[in-house]
């Protein structure tokens, strides 16, 4: 071993915040179904204890052994709208309830799954499971919820695009950091590792383990070192890093999935920021060129980053899935809160950025007093660029009664601290009060 | 297991025969080392063999804890992490 190479690797590790995000664990409860709902509770609870009962303490040996960090240990589950239909029950608090147990026996990190998918239209199950969401979220500590509201194949069903307007402010009166667990998605993908969008999807293996890989930091410190060259060789610096990061996620995984015995599913090939200064995407983006992230040239830049991350990532594991790509939450990103601070970062950037990398808009604080209109307006939008453009996008933005354009809001730990951030003025009532579904587009008929 | 173990930091007199000590104690055969200056720190990579029934969570502090008396950076790590970035099998 090439003692360059291994300083490098050290290096990654100690002062470029290079880590593990997450190893999730994804556990199917479609065997859990019961008529009554006290008996699939427990049935859920007693699933997840045994299948996960070493999930973190794997972790830890894994980062003992490799000096590598696990970030976050986290399991997702079968979407609960489809558990919990067969009970008649009228709220699936229980559920959730049950979800939140069984991650806080285990220790883990958040459990996803407290979801429904509707692109198409709403089946008994989902609706309770939509109306329970601010409670459920409210009551527990550890659980994630997700709707995935459109989907290229379906196009958007606007009906839920509405309701979700009111469940975000409807969860923002209860707690506003209930929405921080709650993401709205358009082509949810089954096997996504990152919270709060995770879920096991039905068409997974029973148990299954997914990695989620970081390092924005290592990223920009090998692009410090191209500085001035051309996008050609910035592209090139960017795939071959990505290429490296990924490798150790391939090698965590796959070494998690032997120590648990069960099948290895898939990297997720991300740039996952922390608020921590050195690991920021937005950083990233201003090593290539812009002076601050939202100056002209942000899109093309991120784009550029995204694609090449894929493509570097790609070759260094055998299987790749989840949302893979360059994540830009705002709160979670040191940069990113630098830019809306000074002005530089406002959501239509924000907006137009999503069109070109993973997910959406993400951990965006606006006004309290942002009415549910807005916010499914801001639904729908996120959802159309999703929809045509065969992508996965979402939202997950936080109303925080009480607080003002320009005030900040403090999350504490991976979720970081946001500014408030100013929404459109002018109103989309009319557009939401519609309902109904947007038609898939045409390029869903590539059969 | 093989591991790597690596220190990096400011040069200064006794790192290699306190890193040694150490590891004879613990009774860890040292395959290979190598040392040099780079990026003006101290350097030293030693490939170790360790024992399949080493405890590598007190392996590691005991080198934390040396690793503070020396102020230098000490990591031991399976090796595999290190073939798994820069070597395509």
């Amino acid at each position: 071993m090439d003692s360059q190479q291994i300083f490098e690797t050290s290096h990654m590790i100690s002062s470029e915040n290079l880590d593990i995000r997450t190893i999730t664990m994804g556990i199917s409860l479609l065997d859990c179904i019961d008529s009554d709902s006290d008996r699939a509770c427990q049935k859920i609870y007693d699933k997840i204890t045994n299948k996960a009962k070493d999930l973190v303490k794997v972790g830890k040996e894994i980062e003992t052994e490799y000096g590598i960090p696990i970030a976050n240990k986290r399991i997702t589950v079968t979407p609960i709208s489809l558990i919990a239909a067969a009970s008649g029950d009228h709220d699936y608090v229980k559920y959730a309830k049950a979800l939140d147990r069984a991650a806080k026996t285990l220790g883990v990190d958040f459990i996803g799954g407290f979801s429904a998918l509707v692109q198409k239209g709403f089946q008994t199950g989902d609706e309770v499971l939509i109306n329970s969401l601010p409670q459920a979220l409210a009551e527990t500590n550890y659980v994630c919820a997700s709707v995935n509201v459109g989907s290229t194949r379906s196009g958007i069903n606007m009906d839920a695009v509405k309701k979700m307007g009111q469940i975000v402010v409807d969860s923002a009166n209860l707690d506003y950091m209930t929405n921080t667990k709650l993401v709205v998605f358009c082509n949810a993908v089954e096997d996504n590792p990152f919270m709060a969008g995770g879920f096991h999807g039905v068409s997974e293996p029973d148990v299954v383990i997914n990695v989620g890989v970081s390092g924005p930091g290592v990223v920009k410190t090998a692009l410090e070192k191209v500085a001035g060259e051309s996008m050609d060789v910035v592209a090139e610096t960017i795939k071959k890093t990505a290429f490296k990061v990924t490798r150790m996620g391939q090698l965590v995984g796959s070494v998690a999935a032997e120590k648990l015995g069960v099948p290895f599913g898939i990297v997720d090939l991300s740039l996952a920021p922390t608020a921590a200064a050195g690991d920021s995407v937005a950083e990233v983006l201003e090593e290539i060129g812009v002076s601050q992230v939202g100056a002209h040239g942000t899109t093309a830049a991120l784009a550029m980053l995204n694609d090449a991350v894929k493509k570097g990532g790609l070759m260094a594991c055998n299987h790749v899935g989840g949302l893979s790509g360059a994540f830009i939450p705002v709160s979670e990103d040191a940069g990113m809160i630098k830019a809306v601070e000074s002005g530089a970062l406002n959501i239509s950037k924000l907006e137009a950025m999503t069109a070109v990398c993973s997910v959406g808009l993400d951990m965006i604080a606006i006004p309290g007093d942002t009415s549910p209109a807005t916010i499914s307006g801001m639904i729908a939008d996120e959802a159309a660029i999703g929809m045509i453009n065969n992508k996965t996008t979402a939202v997950r933005v936080i109303p925080v009664p009480g607080k003002k354009i320009g005030e900040t809001v403090e999350f504490g730990g991976l979720l970081g601290h946001a500014p408030i951030m100013a929404v459109s003025n002018e109103t989309s009532d009319k557009l939401i009060n519609r309902g109904g579904l947007i038609p898939a587009p045409v390029h869903s008929f590539k059969n | 297991m093989k591991a790597i173990l690596s220190v990096i930091g400011q040069d200064k007199i006794g790192i290699i025969a306190q890193v040694s000590n150490l590891l004879a104690k613990k009774e860890i055969n040292i395959l290979d080392v190598s040392q040099t200056i780079m990026e003006k720190e101290f350097v030293m990579m030693m490939s170790l063999e360790i024992p399949q029934n080493a405890d590598f969570q007190s392996l590691t502090e005991s080198f934390n804890k040396l690793g503070k008396e020396l102020e230098v950076e000490i990591n031991l790590r399976n090796s595999k992490i290190y073939e798994a970035m820069h070597t395509l099998d």
